[in-house]
């Protein structure tokens, strides 16, 4: 069974880490520039020498997806990044110490998961501005903040009345010092799967929002923009839609899989 | 001030036609089909649709040519007020051209007819204008067109009691009057374009809901408007003139590029304008003719002159050397368009040269040489900033980028929205480069060439030459016309020896059509008259 | 949220009615107080970034005499709060404002898209539950068995489906190839009702895949973990059938956080319609949304956000409401 467990863990990795290595060695080496055109190979299917085909430019789109992942998983981390942190020191203040700043700031946070995640984001856009990459970061990271707040929180909130929490009160330590060094360790089993959860939504977030056209702008390529550009060349070059959009699902599976197989190694009593 | 950019708006009182009314066929795509096509013979300009008969008669009447009604795609949507007087985008002029008529109005060939006006007569000192109104012409809610509704109309768009008036040379009528059915318009002093601007729509003078549901005099008359969805007109029985080829016209919107080809491969759109070779690729030759026209618009990398690099007219050139219009013209628009090096296009005749259109060829390294003499060996990076809802200018920005990067300039493409581009860009001048087509709001040289006057309210490039504005002065005061022509064609060599812009191309309006559907008339205007349309038998 | 205060409410000895309306009004005050806090946060939003609505109405048309004049015509000149609770007022009572763009009443120009929206929302929802329960139960007895990997990737797989990714496939597929509908061509929801049903049907599909995979997850583990507690062992281990006691028992019990979920599921239907209208070109408020968004159509985006934000906050209500009748413990609080 044990081995089972990690089976999930293991393929998720892999896949995961395959991906994040092609787009990585994509950030340095593709095999044509990405932004390149050429008149003559306008609409090429795939084959050896262009492996996805090309597009409407005579661009390489094999190259461009892995450029595109390159810009959406960094996106997806940065938007992860934030919400992550951000969120977890709310969840840590209000879980820790409770009481009214507590009952204000989860009555925010129930508010604002009133609104959809995409809609939530769309009107921070639309207050940022749309059409930056920066600002999309910030929008997404905003809107996962409420998420991760809601996970630490109950964390930390159980964790306050242990004894080893307790000694520490009674030795002294400061309040940062226990949520830090004391309380935050033990709820990584919480956050982990949390980080990869999040990380496929801000992936999907951020494929949906450049699909819209608030997101990413060109020549920037992220798989989303990538996705609507190749809508509307779907029936001269399908293979365009199809490499793209295989693409976000195998970076949104395999950090999938790394959330179950974490799940349940964490958590004995689910199988 | 009125905002008249992108695909074109008014260009009246202009003889020469530039299109082609032979259906050609998609480089990319040569079949029996297309030989067939161009050995039929060449309509002459203007004319109907040449439909390879062949192909086109059997079996392609859908429901719509039973019902004779037609359904045609746009890609952007009303979203704006109806009323024809403060109609600013140019895609809610193109549909509700069909539904409004002035006192004049243009024909296919550019010049102007009588249409609410029976009659006009100009006195010989060109101050008196006489307008004989038409018997019986009527509003679409049943009421009859009267001298009031036509004083009202005028006025209205004269009227800068609170600011600038809508039609800014409307201010020179010193006097309205009528006698009968006649109008008397006098001017404060003599405009021999003064005609074009009565093109304005008549509209009846106590009805409050033009706004959204306007009522006009025109050959259709508006049914409804759904946002984003549908716009309906019915032919109007009533109608003075020749009645429409068809009963009932259905405008479905398309906000992006693929729906209308998904539309029109589906069955759903029967004519589309303004489309891309791109999209045309994706189409059945068998099912469409594509016609071309010409957009009539200078589309070019427009830079602001007052903003850093572009100060620098090395820099400006530098750019013009590394520009390959051809290519882009290639690259993204299979060959369609006329490369153009001034603020200027064919359809203007007498004052388009011709010989500028090669000042720039591309020189990679003296564009690097210029760059070098600057201060800047090694680029530099800047924005170019898109309206997105317009594709063919997206696809131009995205070539040139990959272009400029042949003398290290590192340009990055800024999508905005039409609404954020007119009070950024176009009125707030805060952008650095931008790629937009500019036409004419009339067809006079300086309708294109008055806006590089450095004092010019709409000279959103802040171009900046007091030759230039001299120029201008002079061909003001020049009462030879042969002479005032040669001063217009003297500015646009100066704006060409300037750089002022990276002048691209005039683009190729490609229009598709369904077999089978006959009647498509191009005019120098940005509209689509589907008056004329209708099914063959 | 509305659920978790709920269960701290203090089981008193009192009759069942009485406790059953005194949650009942408590859940809808709390929801009132969300609505008015969703509410505010959107009008503040956008009294922030519109700048003038006068300015913005008037367009290219703006003078200052022009913007003073209509500034006063639409009671601009009110400070703040006054205009909030104004524009609340008006939002309950169908005035919506005037959109910017069209120049039409906001509730005129949405409420054709609202009920295309609703339908596409409902209709997703309806493909989620009739597939996910049964689904999700009926998994439980494979994925304890030795193919229960093959059931967990799969689901994983159908979860990374963006929809908009598969309403591209879809739309190509059956639209262009297929012809089973035209994309891009929304028939009339009034004038041919199957016909529109028809191409919501794909749409929602669309939107289903990857949440019907979620809650079929949702479901299965909920009922793993209700089949582990002592009742059921024991249950079990005095010889009761263990088909039985999963249908009698656990089934129920794990109803009510499946109903809570599928709640929280509508929030994520809405958030995909957004999308997939856009691909589909159906014309709903999600692709009046974006585009009102662009043009900073700000009446028209703050009237959309509160709407889809209420219905999401509804969906929460009904979903407690339901569990109530499912489990009457809840009714007087106390869920242990």
């Amino acid at each position: 069974m044990k081995k089972k467990m990690n089976g999930y863990l293991m393929a998720g990795l892999i896949i995961t880490g395959v991906l994040l290595l092609m787009t990585l060695i994509g950030a340095f080496y593709t095999p044509y520039d990405p932004t390149v055109m050429s008149a003559r190979e306008k609409f090429n299917a795939p084959s050896f020498a262009h492996l996805f085909g090309t597009d409407n430019f005579g661009r390489d789109i094999f190259s461009r997806v892995l450029k595109g992942s390159g810009t959406t998983v960094f996106i997806a981390l940065s938007t992860v990044v934030i919400g992550a942190v951000i969120g977890t020191a709310v969840g840590a203040v209000t879980g820790y110490f409770g009481g009214f700043i507590d009952e204000v700031l989860m009555r925010m946070n129930d508010a604002l998961t009133a609104f959809p995640s995409i809609l939530l984001a769309l009107v921070v856009i639309s207050i940022l501005g749309p059409g930056s990459r920066f600002n999309l970061i910030l929008a997404l990271g905003i809107v996962f903040i409420p998420g991760f707040a809601r996970v630490t929180r109950t964390a930390f909130a159980s964790l306050r009345d242990r004894n080893y929490v307790e000694s520490a009160r009674l030795m002294g330590a400061s309040s940062a010092r226990i949520m830090l060094i004391h309380m935050l360790p033990n709820i990584f089993s919480v956050l982990f799967p949390a980080l990869t959860i999040g990380f496929n939504n801000a992936v999907l977030a951020e494929a949906s929002m450049s699909f819209l056209g608030i997101g990413v702008t060109p020549p920037d390529a992220s798989l989303g923009y990538m996705l609507s550009e190749a809508q509307g060349m779907i029936v001269a070059a399908p293979w365009y839609a199809i490499s793209t959009g295989l693409m976000i699902i195998l970076l949104v599976f395999g950090a999938g899989l790394i959330g179950e197989g974490l799940q349940r190694s964490g958590n004995s009593t689910e199988l | 001030m009125k905002k008249r950019i992108l695909a074109g708006l008014l260009a009246l009182g202009m003889t020469v036609l530039a299109l082609n009314g032979c259906a050609k066929k998609p480089a990319a795509e040569t079949t029996a089909a297309s030989a067939e096509t161009s050995a039929a013979p060449a309509a002459n300009a203007a004319s109907e649709s040449v439909a390879p008969t062949a192909a086109s008669s059997a079996g392609q009447k859908t429901g719509r040519a039973a019902s004779n009604e037609i359904a045609v795609g746009i890609a952007q949507d009303l979203d704006e007020s109806l009323d024809p007087h403060l109609t600013v985008a140019a895609g809610t002029r193109e549909v509700m051209f069909n539904v409004f008529e002035g006192l004049v109005k243009p024909d296919p060939d550019g010049n102007l007819i009588p249409a609410v006006a029976a009659d006009v007569a100009v006195s010989d000192d060109g101050l008196v204008y006489t307008f004989t109104l038409r018997e019986g012409v009527k509003f679409h809610n049943g009421d009859p067109v009267t001298m009031e509704d036509v004083i009202w109309s005028i006025r209205r768009n004269a009227d800068d009691s609170e600011g600038e008036a809508l039609v800014p040379a409307l201010t020179s009528i010193s006097d309205i009057t009528s006698e009968d059915n006649k109008l008397l318009i006098t001017l404060s002093e003599p405009n021999n374009e003064f005609l074009s601007y009565l093109t304005l729509a008549i509209l009846p003078a106590d009805y409050d809901k033009q706004d959204t549901a306007p009522v006009g005099t025109g050959p259709f008359r508006f049914v409804s408007r759904k946002a984003q969805d549908s716009i309906v007109l019915e032919r109007f029985d009533d109608y003075w003139g020749e009645p429409a080829g068809v009963d009932r016209v259905t405008y479905k919107i398309s906000e992006n590029a693929e729906g209308l080809i998904l539309g029109l491969q589906s069955g759903a759109l029967d004519v589309v304008s303004h489309m891309t070779s791109t999209q045309i690729v994706q189409l059945k030759e068998s099912e469409f003719n594509v016609e071309e026209g010409t957009m009539n618009l200078v589309q070019a990398l427009y830079l602001n002159n007052a903003e850093k690099p572009f100060d620098d007219v090395r820099v400006r050139q530098a750019l013009c050397y590394a520009v390959d219009k051809q290519g882009v013209i290639d690259m993204a628009f299979d060959g369609y368009g006329v490369p153009l090096g001034s603020s200027m296009y064919p359809a203007f005749g007498k004052y388009f040269d011709e010989s500028l259109t090669d000042y720039y060829t591309v020189d990679i390294s003296k564009a690097k040489a210029l760059l070098a003499e600057a201060g800047y060996p090694n680029g530099f990076e800047m924005t170019i900033t898109v309206p997105s809802n317009y594709q063919p200018h997206m696809d131009t920005a995205q070539v040139i980028a990959e272009q400029l990067k042949s003398i290290g300039v590192k340009a990055t493409i800024q999508p905005v929205e039409w609404a954020s581009w007119l009070s950024d860009v176009y009125s707030g001048r805060k952008y650095q480069s931008t790629l937009v087509g500019v036409d004419a709001s009339e067809m006079t040289a300086s309708a294109m060439l008055k806006r590089f006057v450095s004092t010019a309210g709409n000279n959103f490039v802040n171009y900046s030459s007091a030759d230039y504005d001299a120029l201008y002065e002079k061909a003001l005061a020049c009462a030879d016309d042969a002479e005032q022509t040669l001063i217009f064609r003297e500015m646009e060599k100066n704006l060409t020896e300037n750089a002022a812009n990276v002048y691209i191309q005039d683009m190729a309006d490609l229009v598709v059509v369904r077999k089978g559907l006959e009647g498509l008339t191009f005019y120098p205007l940005y509209v689509l008259d589907v008056s004329r349309l209708h099914w063959a038998e | 949220m509305l659920r978790g205060s709920s269960r701290q409410y203090a089981a008193d000895v009192v009759p069942e009615a009485y406790c059953y309306m005194r949650s009942t009004v408590r859940r809808v005050l709390m929801l009132l107080a969300t609505m008015i806090i969703v509410s505010f946060l959107t009008y503040a939003a956008f009294e922030l970034i519109s700048g003038d609505p006068a300015e913005a109405m008037l367009g290219t048309q703006a003078t200052p005499a022009r913007i003073a004049a209509l500034r006063r015509e639409l009671g601009l000149d009110a400070p703040f709060p006054v205009r909030y609770i104004r524009w609340l007022l008006g939002f309950f009572s169908g005035d919506l404002g005037v959109s910017y763009s069209y120049k039409q009443p906001v509730g005129e120009l949405i409420a054709p898209k609202l009920e295309v929206t609703l339908c596409l929302c409902l209709l997703s929802f309806v493909i989620i539950t009739l597939i996910s329960i049964p689904l999700g139960v009926l998994s439980y007895q494979q994925v304890v068995g030795r193919f229960g990997w093959i059931h967990t990737t799969l689901n994983q797989l159908l979860m990374a489906v963006p929809a908009f990714f598969t309403g591209i496939l879809i739309s190509w597929g059956f639209g262009i190839v297929l012809r089973a509908f035209t994309p891009g061509d929304f028939p009339d929801l009034h004038m041919d009702p199957a016909g529109a049903f028809r191409h919501l049907l794909f749409a929602a599909v669309c939107i289903a895949i990857p949440r019907t995979a979620m809650t079929v997850r949702m479901m299965r583990s909920t009922v793993i973990s209700e089949m582990e507690k002592d009742y059921v062992q024991t249950a079990i281990s005095r010889g009761n059938d263990r088909q039985g006691v999963l249908l009698g028992h656990v089934l129920k019990n794990s109803l009510v956080p499946a109903v809570t979920f599928l709640a929280q599921t509508m929030a994520e239907i809405v958030a995909g319609g957004i999308v997939v209208e856009q691909v589909f070109g159906i014309p709903g408020l999600g692709r009046l949304l974006v585009a009102s968004i662009s043009n900073r159509d700000y009446p028209v985006v703050q009237a959309i956000v509160v709407i889809l934000a209420f219905w999401v906050v509804l969906a929460g209500l009904a979903a407690d409401l339901i569990n109530q009748c499912i489990d009457p413990r809840l009714r007087l609080g106390g869920g242990s």
